[in-house]
């Protein structure tokens, strides 16, 4: 896509037809149309970029900052050897992917079942609209210490008291962040990251031509067949963006994992490296996960780079 | 669309009596879910705040004390303490703020030079910068807490956090402003330089109305973003640069009740970010899908 960009673009330059001779000219004004773009562009590349590339060496090296450990000395790749051999790190690319795809899946269709409930005119729906974006307003470490110690946490949180309220027997034993750890905060992050998907979209929703509903109305088109050869083609292009945006923040969340379970039976990736650079200060092993989960990261991103570009080229046409 | 097998009855524009009767009981009973839907959403928000009025010992209790007396107590205890919620909640508002206004500083230029005069190959730059938020913030956090630490010896510093999200934020706002600064029409700017308007008229004539709103939207959404950050703000800061979400972490306790206090602590950290995101309201979805969605 960014190629046939390119192209174009390059159609158009040799279209204005400048003559060779001014060819320093044009280079002055190509810069002079890049230099404002400059700034942020060198800025992003020394405080993302170099860092990874500082992780990239470190990953190689043996380096643990314990108090009785030996010196820094080259590791080979005995840092990824460990990586990929311990099985608490394999659990948590497990874990990972286990969160975001359920979280991100679960949320996706909620979602447009309640994008489709906003989108009809009803009694109060502004307010509706306004509690349903609520969750997503919460800091997220302030919303995962009260899923875990509020509303989660065993016999004096919400779920528990409800429970017992209900009259299910021993309600105040009940321990979901023990037995089901992950589960809980699956449950906390759908919470927070459906009215995010929801929002993106009711505005798809909203964004559908009056006069082609109109039309598949006179049609006689019933709800079903509306939704099913109206709705979801339109839509399409906003639910596949709600989940490659939805996953981007979902796979790295940290906060969830740290407030509501401090990662029992439920580290995933960002937390694995978290702990074992800040507990076990282990600096290479820490630094391998690192680029593993960025070369991870730089696969998945390739696919959803090529759905959000297509986004951008629709706009373009 | 041609899928749709037309029912014959398109000369009647008014459905019959049953259909009209049916989709009015549909209405009701969809705005019944969207009602018990949206109630269940907030309810863990309105928990929250309940229990952050209740005093220490009515906030941790099996069944919970629906009808318990209401105090400030626990918003008093949060301020008033020596290391309360003051000092990480005015860390909180100098990192958001100062970062959110280096992101518009940097981003803006960057994006005019996207949307209103195309650089060559602009689509390349986008994604350069969107890649740049697809890698996980995790994976640098070592070789940045080593820098501060180590070599410019600034450990516990709001200007270390400062840096790190204006760069978090930068590609948000790089996306956000080019799609709001494309809806200035070029046949505009185009007209008014044929009438002899210089850059800077065109700037602040023509320029400036359409995109301030989306500039506003912007800084509102890098203000929740920053606000909201705590893995970086817990690894870098300890005590004089903690911020409030890194705070909210030490109000957990084991041996006495704390959930009032907790709840308080949670709510104040939050109401910011409630006041900035509904303040949005009307360009959030436009900033949270990075422009692509209008």
């Amino acid at each position: 896509m960014s190629l046939s960009m390119a192209e174009t673009s390059a159609v158009q330059d040799v279209g204005t037809a400048r003559p060779p001779a001014a060819h320093g000219k044009w280079d002055r004004a190509s810069w002079v149309r890049r230099a404002p773009l400059l700034p942020a562009l060198i800025f992003l590349i020394v405080v993302t970029q170099l860092p990874f590339v500082a992780t990239l060496v470190m990953s190689f090296m043996k380096w643990s900052a314990q108090p009785d450990a030996p010196g820094k000395s080259f590791a080979g790749f005995d840092n990824f050897r460990t990586v990929f051999t311990t099985p608490a790190y394999r659990q948590a690319v497990l874990t990972s992917v286990e969160m975001t795809v359920t979280v991100v899946a679960v949320s996706a269709v909620l979602a447009l079942g309640i994008a489709l409930l906003l989108n009809r005119a009803f009694f109060g729906r502004g307010i509706v609209r306004t509690m349903m974006i609520a969750p997503f307003l919460v800091v997220p470490i302030a919303a995962a210490v009260f899923w875990g110690n509020g509303i989660l946490q065993t016999g004096y949180g919400l779920i528990d008291g409800l429970l017992g309220e209900l009259g299910v027997h021993n309600a105040q034993n009940i321990s979901f962040l023990t037995s089901h750890p992950k589960m809980a905060i699956e449950i906390a992050l759908i919470w927070q990251w459906t009215p995010f998907m929801m929002l993106i979209l009711l505005a798809g929703l909203q964004s559908r031509d009056p006069e082609v509903m109109e039309a598949t109305a006179v049609d006689g088109a019933n709800a079903w067949q509306t939704f099913v050869y109206v709705t979801m083609p339109h839509i399409r292009r906003y639910f596949e963006l709600s989940v490659v945006l939805g996953t981007i923040f979902i796979v790295q969340n940290f906060d969830a994992v740290q407030g509501m379970t401090g990662g029992l039976n439920s580290t995933n990736i960002p937390y694995a490296v978290y702990e074992v650079f800040y507990s076990a200060k282990d600096y290479g092993v820490a630094s391998a996960l690192g680029v593993v989960v960025v070369i991870g990261s730089i696969i998945v991103a390739t696919f959803a780079l090529r759905v959000v570009s297509s986004l951008l080229s629709e706009e373009d046409n | 669309m041609a899928a749709i097998a037309p029912t014959g009855d398109r000369a009647g524009t008014a459905a019959p009596a049953p259909v009209r009767a049916r989709r009015r009981t549909g209405t009701i009973v969809g705005a019944v879910a969207a009602w018990l839907i949206g109630i269940v959403f907030v309810v863990p928000i309105l928990y929250m705040v309940l229990t952050s009025l209740h005093r220490p010992q009515d906030a941790q209790t099996y069944p919970p004390s629906w009808t318990a007396q209401l105090t400030w107590s626990n918003y008093h205890q949060l301020f008033n303490t020596t290391d309360g919620i003051i000092v990480p909640l005015l860390n909180s508002a100098f990192t958001s703020i100062v970062s959110t206004a280096l992101v518009l500083v940097l981003a803006v230029p960057a994006a005019y030079a996207l949307a209103v005069r195309p650089v060559r190959r602009w689509t390349d730059a986008m994604f350069f910068f969107l890649s740049t938020k697809m890698l996980p913030m995790v994976a640098g956090i070592l070789p940045i807490y080593l820098f501060t630490t180590k070599v410019i010896h600034m450990p516990d510093n709001v200007f270390v956090l400062v840096v790190l999200y204006t760069s978090m934020n930068l590609p948000i706002a790089v996306w956000m402003m080019r799609s709001f600064l494309a809806e200035v029409p070029p046949a505009i700017i185009e007209a008014a330089s044929i009438d002899g308007a210089g850059t800077m008229t065109i700037m602040t004539r023509i320029i400036a109305p359409i995109a301030t709103p989306g500039a506003a939207a912007t800084a509102l959404i890098c203000f929740i973003f920053a606000w909201n950050e705590q893995l970086y703000a817990k690894v870098l800061t300890s005590v004089n640069a903690q911020t409030a979400p890194v705070f909210v972490n030490t109000l957990i306790q084991t041996e006495h009740s704390y959930l009032g206090v907790l709840s308080a602590g949670a709510t104040m950290v939050s109401i910011p970010v409630l006041f900035a995101g509904f303040a949005a309201q009307d360009k959030l979805v436009q900033g949270l899908s990075l422009g692509a969605v209008k």
